[in-house]
């Protein structure tokens, strides 16, 4: 069997035991290596610690060595025989919701971990909710420190019925629940024999079988025009090839195809693969499509099917997570745009409400957005966009805004249906 | 699971020529950094496959450092003549002689390329630098963006890093601001080893194991040639030994290894316990932050 691909997000502070899991997830899976672990091992000691540190591991900056503190999303890789899985770990603070953000944005499943003696926190929420609001498929409450509650199967459920209840207000897909101690292992790798009552999968074994193929839109078909290539050789002198990433749906030679904004039609005549020509190809794959007219097609053009076409607009609606520690976002302001391969100009016409993220009240008569802060706007671009809900297309839903005074990234939008088209 | 699911090799490979073709539609003007190390000819491969049947469109730079591996530098040179793609050649052994850098006592020529690499990118006015560097390499690497920007002087800043969300990258830049790009962030030693095998790419040889001439200093094992010869005191002794990086000649370690094939390299790296850079860099050993001191200086 060949081995996919499982991208996984982590948020949560030292205090639940996030980095011990990752610590334990890399160390039973043998993907730590010796060095590292003498290194944290030494600098434990140094300072010390009576136990080896595990957060030392992911770490890595000087600054956050010296406060004691996680700044930044670190990733982190390991394998098993089925799955080679991406760790975005993130801090959990509540100044760090950008991390999470950026962390969950190409997530596939999400961490959440809950401190068994503790219950459901603030923290725990805003994760979740972030997971959701991002679109991550999966979630998985690690319910951690077991073994400081005795393997309680009551707290167990308590925290289950309780984090189920919160989440019946968000959109989530697939919800699972895991009793779990980092430290001993129990329940991370293998099985727990302290915990009889609980019949699921250890979670590694879980993020092993996780179903993610069914996750990916192969119904929309969506190829965001990314590059032109036209060799300037003499024996290839016709040839031109429109490259990029499949957002969406399965595209293959013969299929009739309209590309947008021209909305001129034609078939697709070939797919080439970094590997030769191919019979279908879908997301997240890397083509080059020639088709059988030749018309004009440039970088920012979207080619879909003549009957399933994305939204074509320039008002949009859309909540965004805002950045930028220099300037909050306002109104009225110009900021650059960038949609799939696409760059426009977007000015902010109105922010609807900011979401309180610990409650999720809506908060309204809000003239701004500050570092942090998400909500809900409406923009217009200066020219079209080819776009989808975000809730039904992670690729055509998603975009981000550029403030053109200081080319910084300052916000992530994703696209919500109920457009004023 | 079968149908509409792509090996995680091909998910890799296919976010690396996204990365490719994001920065060759967006920067003005593109450039990637080969060495003939293992990660570089990897990124050099990739490319190609993105602009297919179209030659890369761009340029590729070598910091030669003057201490290089003979059979790297002919790589080198063999592999950009055959793609027709310019070289770009920055001298340390010139920087030293111009006066611009000077040798560092130890002998290691690591921390000097610095300058010399940002003269050469200045001269030739490149916006965007594609280097091999992975996240799985070490601490500072792991929080690097793809796009990582860098300032006027080739500095960059962890604490003020731009957020990277989905694959919606940022390359704007102003004059004389620039990006260093990170198409392999996401692949792991193990996985370069893997796509080499599966393509069938081919590597200098010494990534392959061969009875070399070495010594032993501070527990590594160097290979004894042109830069490195026996100090007062040492003995060298034949082993069986492979490079897992290529570094500067005279600091970078070999590791003891029978693997003479590059499947017995991949089944070898699975099973390893020490990363690469622990395993065989003199350079890296200075101190815990020794790799983030070096890129917040300019250095990849």
């Amino acid at each position: 069997m060949e081995v996919d691909l499982l991208r996984f997000a982590t948020a949560g502070s030292v205090d639940d035991g996030k980095s011990t899991l990752i610590g334990r997830l890399l160390f039973d899976s043998k993907s730590l290596f010796s060095d590292q672990l003498e290194s944290v091992e030494r600098v434990s000691r140094e300072r010390g610690h009576e136990y080896t540190d595990l957060s030392l591991l992911t770490d890595g900056l000087r600054a956050e060595r010296e406060q004691g503190i996680t700044i930044d999303v670190a990733y982190r890789y390991f394998s098993t025989p089925r799955r080679k899985f991406i760790i975005a770990d993130t801090p959990g603070h509540i100044q760090y919701t950008r991390n999470m953000v950026t962390g969950a944005s190409t997530a596939d499943v999400a961490l959440v971990l809950v401190d068994a003696r503790k219950g459901m926190t603030e923290q725990s929420r805003r994760h979740a909710f972030i997971a959701t609001l991002l679109g991550v498929p999966h979630m998985v409450v690690c319910v951690n420190k077991m073994d400081l509650v005795d393997w309680s199967e009551e707290v167990f459920e308590g925290i289950r019925r309780e984090f189920t209840e919160f989440a019946s207000r968000l959109r989530l897909r697939d919800l699972t629940f895991i009793p779990l101690s980092a430290l001993s292992g129990d329940n991370v790798v293998t099985r727990s024999t302290n915990m009889p009552w609980f019949d699921g999968a250890p979670l590694l074994s879980h993020l092993e079988r996780l179903h993610v193929a069914s996750d990916r839109n192969l119904v929309d078909v969506r190829f965001p025009v990314q590059y032109v290539v036209r060799p300037q050789s003499h024996e290839q002198r016709d040839y031109r090839g429109y490259a990029g990433t499949i957002a969406s749906g399965v595209l293959k030679p013969g299929d009739r195809i309209r590309a947008l904004p021209a909305g001129l039609e034609t078939e697709i005549a070939s797919v080439e693969t970094a590997g030769g020509p191919v019979s279908e190809a879908y997301p997240p794959m890397a083509v080059t499509i020639t088709l059988k007219d030749e018309i004009d097609i440039s970088r920012g053009d979207m080619l879909c099917r003549p009957n399933n076409v994305p939204l074509v607009m320039q008002d949009i609606d859309a909540q965004v997570c805002w950045m930028d520690e220099s300037a909050p976002l306002t109104t009225e302001k110009t900021y650059a745009i960038k949609h799939t391969t696409r760059w426009a100009r977007a000015v902010v016409k109105q922010i609807d409400y900011r979401i309180d993220i610990n409650t999720l009240h809506r908060v309204e008569g809000v003239h701004g957005l500050a570092l942090n802060e998400i909500g809900r706007i409406h923009l217009r671009s200066t020219k079209p966009l080819f776009v989808d809900p975000y809730l039904a297309n992670r690729q055509t839903g998603a975009f981000i805004l550029v403030d053109e005074s200081t080319n910084r990234t300052v916000a992530a939008g994703m696209i919500v249906r109920e457009s004023a088209g | 699971m079968k149908g509409h699911v792509i090996s995680q090799l091909s998910a890799l490979e296919a976010e690396s020529i996204h990365i490719f073709r994001e920065v060759a539609a967006e920067m003005e003007r593109p450039c990637l950094l080969f060495s003939g190390g293992k990660d570089s000819i990897v990124m050099l491969h990739v490319a190609r496959k993105a602009f297919a049947p179209s030659p890369i469109p761009f340029p590729v730079m070598h910091v030669d450092t003057g201490l290089n591996f003979a059979e790297v530098i002919a790589y080198r040179d063999r592999w950009a003549a055959q793609l027709g793609l310019r070289l770009v050649v920055a001298s340390v052994q010139d920087a030293i002689e111009r006066g611009v850098v000077k040798e560092e006592p130890n002998g290691s020529r690591n921390r000097i390329q610095t300058p010399v690499l940002l003269e050469a990118a200045a001269r030739e006015k490149f916006d965007a630098l594609f280097g091999g560097g992975r996240r799985d390499e070490e601490k500072a690497r792991a929080k690097e963006r793809v796009f990582s920007f860098r300032d006027e002087f080739g500095q960059w800043d962890p604490k003020n890093q731009r957020p990277e969300i989905w694959s919606l990258y940022n390359g704007r830049v102003f004059s004389g601001e620039s990006i260093r790009v990170f198409p392999l962030s996401n692949w792991t030693e193990l996985d370069i080893w893997s796509y080499i095998d599966a393509k069938n790419i081919e590597i200098p040889s010494l990534y392959l194991a061969a009875q070399r001439e070495v010594v032993e200093r501070d527990g590594m094992l160097y290979a004894v040639n042109q830069f490195v010869s026996l100090k007062a005191g040492e003995t060298s002794r034949k082993m069986s030994v492979r490079y897992r990086t290529m570094g500067d000649a005279n600091l970078t370690a070999a590791v003891e290894s029978y693997a003479d094939t590059v499947a017995k390299v991949v089944e070898e790296i699975a099973a390893a316990r020490m990363t690469e850079r622990g395993a065989t860099r003199g350079d890296d050993k200075v101190s815990e932050a020794a790799m983030e001191d070096r890129k917040r200086e300019g250095y990849f």
